[in-house]
């Protein structure tokens, strides 16, 4: 089957006062029809540049290469015009902060009303209805009322939702969720997760969820992307990836990540020793090798390729005996 | 009976209208580390500041090592400085840009009118593992969880009896948190300061707390020994705490279910007459929209809660769903 986005050797980047800083290094993953794919990694791995470069979301300092193609069409290197016609309509984002997408001085109803009328061109009856309909597909309790507040009568959770309308509002092929329940409390993210789910299951869209959470992936994703320092170094179906991790940067990932029930009984909590390199220019080596428990001398003088099997690893020295994490 | 590094009796906190903490009873064991979790607005970072005396408590006391600093002004406050210290989660935000590394480990030093001050910022680096010659370094020159070790240093360079910890790993990537929270918890050990550990992630404090208490909307819901928490919680707001965090193992998050709570939390300027909790409680009856529920000693261990359907034996509603044990064990689609 064709998928619905196909993003192939996708680098980005960007002119720095101190010289050219590349953030992300050949980048090359599919997303199915009705797909939820979990890029994962920490602060600076380049997951949100990825994000960004699909729709063309990136400053002008950004060169981006390769290749983003959406349902066939080509989205780097797109004339304006394209790319206007397929943000919001075809891909949609959602952020972390939902305050700073929504406009305080409109009620949340006359942000929906305007992307229906907009991108759809519904009359001002048809958008409203469809507002109210959107709210309530998003979990809104008493949508009637709600669709006349304004952003800062929402709570955190609300506005989330509201944004989760707005973007699902054209029935995008594709949604983008930049972090979306990190600025929540977690009994708040776990109902934004239910909204997600059910819209991957009512609606059929595609799913790119951005996140450092692998609690979050774990919970929606199908499949999983792991990224390091601009490259992904792992990508696997949810349930392979979590029980046979191969990358020692998953396993350390997946090992450092404190879960409720799980540390009764530890003394500690596994690190990752050392930091994430800065890279000016992607080096040829694997960007983790000195941070890795089982490097070799290979993995500081050649870059590891993502290997060719369904559960692919860019790794001289991968895990493969089962884990314990 | 050991001797108590903290004791907060009744601390009521508003500003103006707002409630943010509304009757607290906290006590701390010399050495020991409690969590107080609460999510945002629940006024656990305000219970943190009124106890470091950031803020003048509206009502209530608080007690360090037995002397009870409520409404000590500033000068009569000064001796007992030393004895407590706060960490907070943004080290970037509580490091002044403008001075070295060395200069904000030692200032407490300096303002005590301490000897040797660069010796014991030396030391005071050394054990957060970071090199002495990090003092020469400015702040922005770090990284997130070095400068954290760095807020970390300057805490306990005075060796304060009670560390107060406002979320200090929350602002970190997952590897850096595990290193600071081991980083902390060994530091306990050793020193053996008793520690407020301020935050939103139940998760984050399982292994390094002695006792956990549980905040919601500026009262304490339930409080006692780490292994009861994690292990019976009896509040319901606990039990959906516990629930609603993810787990990072795909087959058995996809077999819980979490507890949905609601979105719309309550304001702190008009709480819930009765149980606070009410408005957003799977479980709620009559008698919690109007009486409010008093704090009962349940099981051994001083394990406390506030709720009405919790019996004295600690038994009660568990309102996280059951899965299945097959659920559990099959990988693949969600549970129904």
């Amino acid at each position: 089957m064709k998928p619905v986005l196909a993003v192939k050797d996708l680098s980005v980047t960007f002119r720095t006062e101190d010289g050219p800083l590349s953030a992300v290094d050949r980048v090359s993953f599919d997303v199915g029809d009705g797909e939820v794919l979990a890029v994962v990694g920490e602060s600076g791995c380049g997951k949100s540049v990825t994000a960004m470069s699909i729709a063309g979301l990136l400053p002008r300092t950004a060169t981006v290469d390769g290749s983003v193609e959406l349902d066939g069409t080509e989205l780097i290197g797109a004339d304006k015009r394209t790319l206007r016609s397929i943000r919001g309509r075809e891909v949609a984002y959602i952020f972390q902060e939902p305050m700073t997408s929504l406009n305080p001085v409109f009620t949340v109803g006359h942000q929906i009303i305007e992307v229906l009328r907009t991108h759809i061109g519904l009359n001002r009856q048809a958008a409203h209805a469809r507002a109210i309909e959107l709210l309530k597909l998003v979990g809104i309790p008493s949508a009637e009322r709600r669709v006349g507040d304004y952003p800062h009568q929402l709570s955190g959770g609300m506005r989330q939702r509201v944004m989760i309308a707005m973007a699902v509002a054209c029935d995008p092929k594709v949604l983008i969720a930049d972090e979306p329940t990190t600025a929540l409390d977690v009994t708040i993210q776990a109902g934004i997760l239910d909204v997600l789910r059910g819209l991957r299951e009512r609606l059929g869209t595609s799913i790119v969820l951005i996140t450092h959470d692998l609690g979050v992936v774990a919970d929606l994703a199908d499949r999983v992307a792991v990224m390091y320092a601009g490259r992904v170094v792992e990508t696997a179906d949810v349930h392979d990836l979590f029980a046979h991790p191969e990358h020692p940067y998953t396993v350390g990932l997946l090992r450092a990540s404190p879960a409720a029930g799980r540390h009764a009984d530890a003394q500690r909590l596994n690190e990752i020793p050392g930091l994430v390199p800065v890279l000016t220019e992607q080096p040829d080596a694997c960007t983790f090798a000195d941070r890795c428990p089982r490097a070799l001398d290979t993995c500081t003088s050649s870059q590891p390729q993502l290997t060719d099997r369904p559960h692919r690893v860019a790794c001289w020295n991968p895990v493969r005996e089962p884990v314990e994490v | 009976m050991d001797s108590l590094a903290l004791e907060v009796e009744d601390l009521v906190m508003h500003f103006g209208p707002v409630r943010a903490v509304d009757g607290v009873t906290l006590r701390i064991r010399q050495g020991s580390v409690v969590a107080l979790v609460g999510e945002s607005g629940s006024g656990k970072s305000t219970v943190g500041r009124c106890i470091v005396r950031l803020l003048e408590p509206t009502g209530g006391t608080v007690r360090l090592a037995g002397a009870d600093i409520t409404h000590l002004n500033r000068r009569r406050l000064r001796p007992h400085r030393r004895d407590v210290s706060i960490v907070f989660q943004d080290p970037a935000g509580s490091l002044d840009p403008r001075l070295s590394v060395g200069d904000i480990v030692g200032e407490p030093l300096r303002l005590m009118r301490r000897k040797d001050i660069s010796a014991k910022v030396s030391e005071s680096l050394r054990r957060v593992g970071l090199r002495p010659e990090v003092a020469q370094r400015a702040p922005h020159e770090l990284s997130g969880g070095q400068r954290q070790r760095v807020s970390i240093a300057r805490a306990l360079i005075s060796e304060p009896r009670l560390l107060v910890a406002d979320e200090p790993t929350s602002a970190l990537d997952v590897s850096v948190q595990a290193a600071v929270l081991n980083l902390l918890a060994d530091l306990q050990r050793d020193l053996g300061f008793a520690c407020l550990f301020i935050t939103h992630d139940l998760s984050a404090v399982e292994y390094l707390a002695d006792e956990v208490a549980v905040m919601y909307l500026g009262q304490l819901v339930e409080q006692g020994p780490r292994a009861r928490i994690f292990g019976s919680p009896a509040h319901p707001y606990t039990q959906a705490l516990l629930s609603a965090a993810p787990v990072p193992d795909p087959a058995e998050q996809r077999a819980r279910r979490p507890v949905l709570l609601g979105d719309d939390l309550p304001s702190a300027i008009d709480p819930p007459p009765g149980c606070r909790f009410h408005t957003r409680c799977p479980v709620a009856v009559d008698t919690c929209r109007t009486v409010v529920p008093e704090r009962r000693t349940i099981g051994e261990g001083g394990h406390q809660v506030a709720c009405h359907l919790v019996n004295d034996d600690g038994t009660g509603p568990d309102v996280r769903p059951v899965a299945s044990q097959s659920q559990l064990l099959s990988p693949g689609r969600e549970a129904p």
